[in-house]
Parts: C-alpha cells; sequence; structure tokens
C-alpha cells in the first residue's frame, strides 16, 4: 500500500544561502544509494524529500536511507486522494496494517499545510480518531486514545493537493550530506577505531580518501584485502573511495635498526602523518582523520598526540577522541564494518610493538630520537611504492 | 614471482592430471546416479565399486569395509559419533590425546560436555602420546580410544599396532578408530593386525579432490549414521554418491607408495625430508620441533625471534608457500597442538610446518633453504 518515503532533514534546513546546495547534495547522496533499485522520482516540498518508490523495493530503500548522512528520519507512507472518505477509508487501512499489539493507545496528528483542504486540523485528528476507534475498538482489540503518550501516531500530512499518511519513523544518521563538507584523508588500519572514526567524518560532510599502511612480510594479503572489504563498506555511505596502500616496510625497518626501543611507536605515528600528509596533498585533502581515542595505547596520550600532531601539516580530525571502546564497537557494529575489523591478522599496529613504550613523549626527545633516519629518503620511498585502488560505490 | 615451491601438502594438494580426468569424465560423460536403474547408472555404480576396491586393496582389507564420505572431518565424526551412540551402553569412558586434530578435538569436547568421562592423553615435545598413561586409563568400562596415526603439526608417527594390542588385552571390546588423514599412503598401517576397528581418510590429502573421504569400518560394527537418507552406503552414509570425487580416488590411489613391513614410509619423500632435516639442523636460528624419524612428509621448526606469520609472507613473496605453527598474536588462532606438547611461546611464535608431496624436487628444496636462509639473515636485523 505504500508508496512513497518521506524523507527529513534537520540541520541542513538551517542553513541560510547555503541550504540548496546541501538540499541538492542530499538529493544526489539520496539517489546514489537507491539508483540500483530503479528509477524513482524524487520531489521536495519545505523541509522534506519524497522518494516515489514502488512498494517492492519500499522497504529496502528505506533502509538504506538509514545510512545516508543528512537524513533525520523516514517514514513510509500511503498517498491518498483529495477528499476526507479516502483519508477515513485509508487511515483505517493503514492501521490495522501497522498496529498489532493490542491493547495499545494512538493518536493523530494532521498538518495541514494546504489550506484549501475543507476540514481544519483538530477537526481530521478528531474525526479520524474517532473513525478509527469505533471500527477497531472491541474486547480482544482493545484500543484507547492517548493525546499526550501514545504508544502510536498515525500522521496525516496536507500538502499541496496531495494527502500523505504514514505511522512509522526510521531513524537517519543525521549530520550532514556527504561532499558537503569537502575532502579528508581517513588512516585506515584493519581495526576497529578507524572505520568508526571514517564513518563519523562522513556523517558531518566529509568524503573521504583512505591510506593504508601495509608491512609487507610483517602483514600479510588478507590484512590488506580486510582493509580492501573495511573501504568496500565505508563507500556504501561514502561513495567512492580512492585507497593508497603506501608501502611501510622500509620505514618500520629502518626504525627498528635505527631509534631507540622506547620510541619506535611515537616515531612510526610520525611517518604515517608524513606519508598521509603528502598523499593528502596530491588528492586535495583537507584534513586527516584518525581513529585514536584518548588514552587508549601508548601512542593515544595527550602527549603521543602531540608528538603526532607536531609531524602532521593538516588539521587532524579525531572524531573517537573522547569515546570508549563498548561505543566505538557499537558504531563498528551498526555501519557493518566489525565483523571485518575482528578478523585475526596482523596489522602494521600489532607488529614491532616494543614491551615498554614511551607514553610521554617529550617532544624534543622524539626529534633527536628520529634524527638518525634519512626522513625525506624513506618517504619519497615510501610514496613511489604507494598502490592505488579506486573502490567504488556499491550499495550493500 | 616466476618459481612457485608448495610446500603446505599437509593443508591440502594439487589434483594430479589423471584425477582431473577421471573427475570430469564423472561430471561429463558417466555422470549417472547410481541408484538408477538405466544403463548411465549402473556405470557410474561400477565405477564407485571400483574405487572401493582400490582403496580396500591397498588397506588390505574387504571392500564391504570401506564406505565414502565427504571428508576427513566427516570421516571423524562418523566413527566417533557413530560408536559413542551406538554402543553407549558397554560404559561411560572414552578416550583421546591432546594433540589431536579439531575435527576430533571437539567431538571430545562436546561428549564431554554429555557427560561422557574422557581421558586425555599427554604426550611428550615431539608429539609421542604417553603409552603408560593409556594402559592406567583403560578398563572394562572404555567404549572408545580415538588416536591419530600421523600429527599433522609434528609429523609424529603413533605405534598404532602396539597400541590396537595393548587395547584389545585389556578391553577386547573396546573400539579404536585411528585418524589416518596425515598417515595414509605415507605411513604402512596393518589395520587387521593393529586391530583397528574405524580408520578415517581424506582424499585431497594425496592429490584426490576435495569433498572426498572414506571410513574404514570393521565388519560387524554397527554404526548411528550422522544423517538419514535414501539407503546409499549401506545407510551408514546415505546421500547420492559424489561420482567425480570417487573417481578421482582410483589414479590416487594407484599413484601412492607400495608399503610394507619393511618400506614402512613413503622411500621418496624420506630422502627428501631427511635432506631438508640434515639441512636445516645445521642453520644456527633454526629449531626442528618434529621427530627426527617422523612420517616423511612433515617437517615443523621455528626460528625464534622472527614470527611465524612474517617469514611465511616473506617467503611466499620469493614463490615458497608453507604454513605457521601459530598463526600471529590472536589468541584465539593460537596452535593447541604446539601448546600441548609443551613448545615454549617464543617457539609456538615462529614456528612453520614445511609439508612435502612427491613432485618437490631436490632443487625445490635448495632453492627453499636457500631464500629461507636469506629472509632470516633479513629478518633478524629488526
Amino acid at each position: 500500500m505504500y508508496d512513497v518515503l518521506i524523507i527529513r532533514y534537520g540541520e541542513i534546513g538551517l542553513k541560510g544561502q547555503n541550504k540548496n546546495s546541501f538540499i541538492g547534495q542530499l538529493i544526489k547522496n539520496i539517489d546514489n544509494a537507491v539508483t540500483d533499485l530503479g528509477d524513482f522520482e524524487i520531489t521536495t516540498v519545505y523541509g522534506r524529500i519524497y522518494l516515489h518508490v514502488d512498494g517492492k523495493n519500499l522497504e529496502k530503500a528505506a533502509k538504506r536511507l538509514t545510512n545516508v548522512p543528512g537524513i533525520v528520519s523516514i517514514s513510509p507512507a500511503v498517498t491518498v486522494k483529495f477528499d476526507f472518505e479516502s483519508l477515513k477509508k485509508n487511515a483505517l487501512k493503514l492501521f490495522k496494517k501497522e498496529v498489532q499489539d493490542y491493547p495499545t493507545t494512538f493518536k493523530v496528528n494532521t498538518r495541514r499545510a494546504d489550506k484549501s483542504f475543507p476540514l481544519k486540523s483538530p477537526e481530521i485528528n478528531s474525526e479520524i480518531g474517532a473513525w478509527i476507534l469505533r471500527n477497531i475498538d472491541s474486547p480482544e482489540r482493545e484500543l484507547n486514545v492517548d493525546v499526550h503518550n501514545p504508544e502510536h501516531m498515525l500522521e496525516v500530512e496536507i500538502r499541496r493537493g496531495k494527502i500523505y499518511i504514514f505511522i512509522k519513523r526510521f531513524a537517519g544518521p543525521g549530520g550532514l550530506p556527504v561532499k558537503s563538507s569537502g575532502k579528508a584523508l581517513l588512516l585506515l588500519s584493519g581495526g576497529i577505531d578507524s572505520p568508526a572514526a571514517g564513518w563519523l567524518g562522513l556523517k558531518r560532510g566529509l568524503s573521504i580518501d583512505a591510506v593504508y599502511f601495509h608491512s609487507f612480510p610483517y602483514t600479510g594479503d588478507r590484512a590488506k584485502e580486510k582493509v580492501v572489504d573495511l573501504s568496500r563498506v565505508l563507500s556504501r555511505y561514502g561513495g567512492n573511495i580512492k585507497l593508497h596502500i603506501a608501502y611501510f616496510t622500509e620505514i618500520q625497518q629502518e626504525i627498528a635498526k635505527n631509534c631507540p626501543e622506547r620510541y619506535t611507536v611515537t616515531i612510526m605515528r610520525r611517518m604515517m602523518f608524513r606519508i598521509a600528509n603528502k598523499i593528502a596533498a596530491q588528492n586535495n585533502d583537507l584534513a586527516l582523520i584518525t581513529g585514536e581515542s584518548l588514552g587508549q595505547v601508548a601512542s593515544q596520550t595527550l602527549e603521543g598526540i602531540a608528538s603526532s600532531d607536531d609531524a602532521a601539516e593538516l588539521p587532524v580530525l579525531r572524531p573517537l577522541i573522547t569515546m570508549d571502546k563498548n561505543e566505538i564497537v557499537d558504531i563498528s557494529k551498526k555501519i557493518d564494518c566489525y565483523d571485518i575489523s575482528i578478523r585475526p591478522f596482523e596489522d602494521c599496529c600489532t607488529v614491532f610493538v616494543p614491551d615498554n613504550p614511551v607514553t610521554k613523549p617529550k617532544l624534543d626527545k622524539v626529534r633527536a630520537a628520529e634524527n638518525s633516519l634519512d626522513i625525506d629518503k624513506l618517504l619519497a620511498n615510501a610514496l613511489e611504492k604507494t598502490e592505488v585502488m579506486q573502490i567504488n560505490q556499491k550499495p550493500e | 614471482m616466476s618459481r612457485k615451491v608448495y610446500l603446505d601438502n599437509s593443508a591440502t594438494t594439487a589434483a594430479d592430471d589423471e584425477v582431473v580426468k577421471a573427475v570430469t569424465s564423472m561430471l561429463t560423460e558417466n555422470y549417472g546416479n547410481p541408484s538408477s536403474a538405466h544403463r548411465l547408472g549402473l556405470k557410474a555404480e561400477k565405477i564407485v565399486e571400483k574405487a572401493r576396491k582400490e582403496l580396500a586393496d591397498y588397506l588390505q582389507v574387504n571392500k564391504k569395509e570401506i564406505i565414502f564420505t565427504s571428508g576427513g572431518t566427516e570421516s571423524n565424526n562418523l566413527a566417533v559419533q557413530g560408536i559413542t551412540k551406538s554402543y553407549h551402553s558397554r560404559g561411560s569412558k572414552i578416550i583421546t590425546t591432546e594433540i589431536e586434530h579439531p575435527s576430533v578435538r571437539n567431538i571430545f569436547l562436546a561428549l564431554e560436555k554429555e557427560g561422557w568421562d574422557v581421558i586425555w592423553l599427554k604426550s611428550d615435545q615431539k608429539g609421542y602420546i604417553d603409552i603408560e598413561q593409556l594402559k592406567n586409563s583403560l578398563d572394562k568400562k572404555t567404549v572408545l580410544v580415538s588416536i591419530m596415526q600421523v600429527n599433522n603439526e609434528l609429523g609424529s608417527v603413533q605405534n598404532i599396532e602396539e597400541i590396537g594390542k595393548i587395547i584389545k588385552k585389556i578391553n577386547p571390546l573396546c573400539f579404536f578408530h585411528v585418524d589416518g588423514i596425515q598417515g595414509f599412503g605415507k605411513v604402512f598401517t596393518d589395520l587387521k593386525k593393529s586391530s583397528v576397528d574405524l580408520y578415517s581418510i581424506s582424499g585431497h590429502k594425496f592429490h584426490a579432490p576435495k569433498g572426498i573421504g572414506a571410513l574404514y569400518i570393521r565388519e560387524n560394527i554397527e554404526l548411528q549414521p550422522l544423517f538419514f537418507g535414501g539407503g546409499q552406503e549401506n545407510d551408514i552414509r546415505p546421500g547420492t554418491e559424489n561420482t567425480p570425487g570417487i573417481a578421482g580416488l582410483i589414479p590416487a590411489v594407484k599413484k601412492l607408495p607400495i608399503l610394507n613391513r619393511n618400506i614402512n614410509t613413503d622411500p621418496e619423500l624420506n630422502r627428501k625430508r631427511n635432506y631438508l632435516y640434515k639441512s636445516l639442523s645445521k642453520m644456527e636460528d633454526v629449531v626442528i620441533n618434529s621427530p627426527k624419524q617422523g612420517a616423511p612428509h612433515i617437517l615443523n621448526f621455528s626460528v625464534p625471534g622472527i614470527k611465524g606469520e612474517t617469514l611465511l609472507h616473506a617467503l611466499e613473496a620469493e614463490g615458497v608457500f608453507l604454513s605457521t605453527g601459530s598463526a600471529c598474536s590472536s589468541k584465539s588462532k593460537e596452535n593447541k597442538v604446539l601448546k600441548a606438547v609443551g613448545l615454549s611461546s617464543e617457539k609456538r611464535d615462529s614456528a612453520l610446518r614445511i609439508s612435502l608431496n612427491k613432485n618437490i624436487s631436490r632443487d625445490d628444496l635448495d632453492y627453499t633453504l636457500e631464500v629461507l636462509k636469506s629472509q632470516i639473515d633479513f629478518l633478524k636485523i629488526f
């Protein structure tokens, strides 16, 4: 019976002059997310986007839209004819379809934007409410009206000669449409954190490129495959991703050979940022994104972060910085990355880990500790051997 | 990568050309269902019976005592679950070892949860089980002893004949299952003389296809099947026969070495293994974990200080494929066998397993040793 998805966006409605470009981007992203399901008409009315979907694909489309940043909520709705009898008939039908958990309570809520409809909102609420109550309430299906805290709300929206009715609301991620905030480079490992950080970046309207640091033979092809798979999942939400597989073996070996053991992780992080600087510059990325969370490991203390930032030339976004591991795991599960992230292969952060890493590195000591490295040469070599993969957006 | 030396033959083997031909013919020409009444069915049935005969002759048993399964895991499950279900009235104790393959170990863990009294036999560092513990554990209430012939990690070969005699002497009614998945065709086995009641075989360990296995079940044993169906394989293993896989066994078994009491391990593989053993013992960074006289195709060693996975990938880059004893830092993947035999964590983390096949040349081995040496020399700096 459903024929349309009503899509609500919150924050971007407030963006004044830029509003139209934000909405235009959101519509593009919606279109990309459902394009393989068919050719659907998209219309907009103030504060709403309507996706006219055929019934067969509606549920699938709604599910995908719950992952499109910028969307606050989605309701599958029924379009009914612009007369009160049709409204009554269809409202009852929809209510019977969606409500099964008797005894229960409900209310009707009408927004009449189109004032040409003969009845006013309060009249519609009470008429339709009474009609449903009369037709359903019985000893087997006990139903009451509760205007303050109803279990179900039947909503009626009357706009521009059309009436939409709906009961369900699915939450979207909120945030801003991907690509409305520019592009940043995600430092992606095979772990749980960095894909979650990437997703949060996408949710704030970024689009992303990614870099993974590959240390063959310390990490094998399966570790690389993991990162490719994670990028593929992220591309579902964020469009095409350019994944850079940076050659990191030599750098790790040189650090292990030449630098004091306690500083190897700190210096490794700095080298990662330096490679990221260069790759970001090549791709016009305006910031770096990492999955760091304060205090999670030795390199993620304030001092550790400061020594990483010292090597970064761009702003470093750390969306997870104040999150606990379980909060990060929840995000990872929600975006379908968790099962990939927990595949048990080495990543570059788990080899070459000293027993006793420095937790509060002092900048001058760090700089001195990496003095013996020929940083420019190492970077040039790493970039030369970096492989680029284009991960194209593919829903599910 | 130009050169390829495949040294992971305990994981699986490449199919021989004759095997591929036999398999293909069953998919394209003799594709009949052996249960069909017409001549295409008859043709397929004859090939299935020919394979059964081939296998039975090699093992010197009656062809009625061989049934086909989907592979080693199913054979082990059918044997252990079949016996414990059919004969639980005989007692409550079952015996196995701490170094079994997961397809045996995990059945025993499940049976232990069901209430069976499970005895786990210990083994020494080279992977030989404690015979005294076996003698002391066996009693009239013991229903089944299940012991692997060749350990898949270390290549230790248990003395099946001696064990069989001990079991039957203490309790003639106790069943003896041998997981022969790594031993079949590599180590001589006199099933009758060893009083083995059940023996598991897996096709893809000896150049036959994956998805085909067999179980020797001594006559007069009644096994409760794992699943029920249309009566094939004497109703012990119903389901339309995997005729391509079964046909693939014929040429694979024909190519197995002739083994007997005097030549009791594959002599060709033995020579190669001895060469490797000798060469590896001379390398100062290498510690050999396998017994000196073990299965002719398996050699396990450690390079303390270098993670097994790292060395595996470094060798892979040079075209040499082998496997780790203990994969990466993840606890879930920790190698239970190497731990059970008491190898230190340093040795476990750096363990590698070479497993040979008949096609590996001396030149391949020299190349492997050379690559191994140079990679160790390079990686040990860090």
